[in-house]
């Protein structure tokens, strides 16, 4: 069992109870990317919470390498994840750790399409 | 008071995701590569999270959250072709770099290129195709009659 996974994970849970509990927003980092010009109370403020945080440690520990730094891959497949997680309303914060946890049908059978279709992307890229 | 709380919300969940590795898309890949020497951790961090988010949602019995009138919910239900698209689309996206969302803002804040291109990318995207969709009506109408 990797403890630094699970701690993290923990900490990602926690995060998003205190949303909750005190916001009562679910913590989905899609919808508050695509909301961003309705200046939501808690959307823009908790992604500035994330941007600090990573220019953080983008200064001290420095961010992890890109694991292909071309340019044109990195704005279609970002574009790819805009798109998919706007029609799927959620990504992996939204559906794949709020959604499960809420037991939501929507985000157990997007969360199993997400990932399937992820790891076959993989599987035939590594067949290239 | 509200956006100060999602700020550090939004803080401590960059430093999980930190902590857990998955702002390494590596990690990632080695997750949803199958094939490869297959790397459990993605499996543990959403194992730890969920637990955490699943006591607090089930357990934390409020009619009310602390500093908001009313809980919010999402309200869609029911499984839709939109639904299938999009979550097929999201994984070929993330299958090719590694990169969801949340790592997408942490590590784009570092400036590296690769991740401030996807991160524009993916914004103007989600941004856009919201826009478009939720338009008043009467822009949609003149949309129509043009």
């Amino acid at each position: 069992m990797d403890v630094s996974a699970l701690l993290g994970g923990a900490i990602i849970g926690l995060a998003a109870s205190l949303l909750w509990v005190f916001n009562g927003r679910i913590a989905g980092v899609s919808g508050m990317i695509s909301r961003l010009p309705e200046r939501t109370d808690s959307g823009p403020a908790f992604l500035g919470g994330l941007l600090t945080v990573g220019l953080v440690l983008g200064l001290t520990t420095g961010a992890p390498q890109a694991n292909d730094p071309n340019i044109g891959l990195a704005l279609s497949s970002g574009a790819l994840v805009g798109l998919g997680t706007f029609l799927a309303n959620g990504c992996t914060s939204g559906h794949g750790v709020c959604g499960i946890a809420r037991l939501s049908k929507r985000s157990v059978v997007s969360t199993l399409i997400f990932m399937g279709a992820a790891g076959v992307t993989v599987f035939l890229r590594g067949l290239l | 008071m509200r956006s100060l709380l999602a700020f550090l919300s939004g803080g401590l969940f960059a430093l999980g995701l930190s902590v857990s590795g998955m702002t390494d898309p590596s990690k990632v890949l080695g997750f949803l590569d199958v094939s490869g020497a297959w790397d459990p951790s993605l499996m543990w961090v959403m194992v730890g999270a969920i637990a955490v988010f699943a006591s607090v949602y089930w357990f934390v019995k409020r009619s009310k959250p602390v500093l908001a009138p009313s809980f919010h919910p999402p309200t869609r239900v029911g499984i839709d072709g939109r639904l299938i698209a999009g979550s097929v689309l999201f994984g070929v996206g993330w299958g090719l770099s590694g990169i969801c969302p949340g790592p997408a803002v942490v590590n784009a804040a570092s400036g590296q290129v690769t991740y401030v291109a996807f991160a524009m990318a993916m914004t103007v995207v989600l941004v856009g195709s919201r826009w478009v969709t939720h338009r008043t009506p009467e822009a949609t109408l003149r949309s129509e009659v043009a």
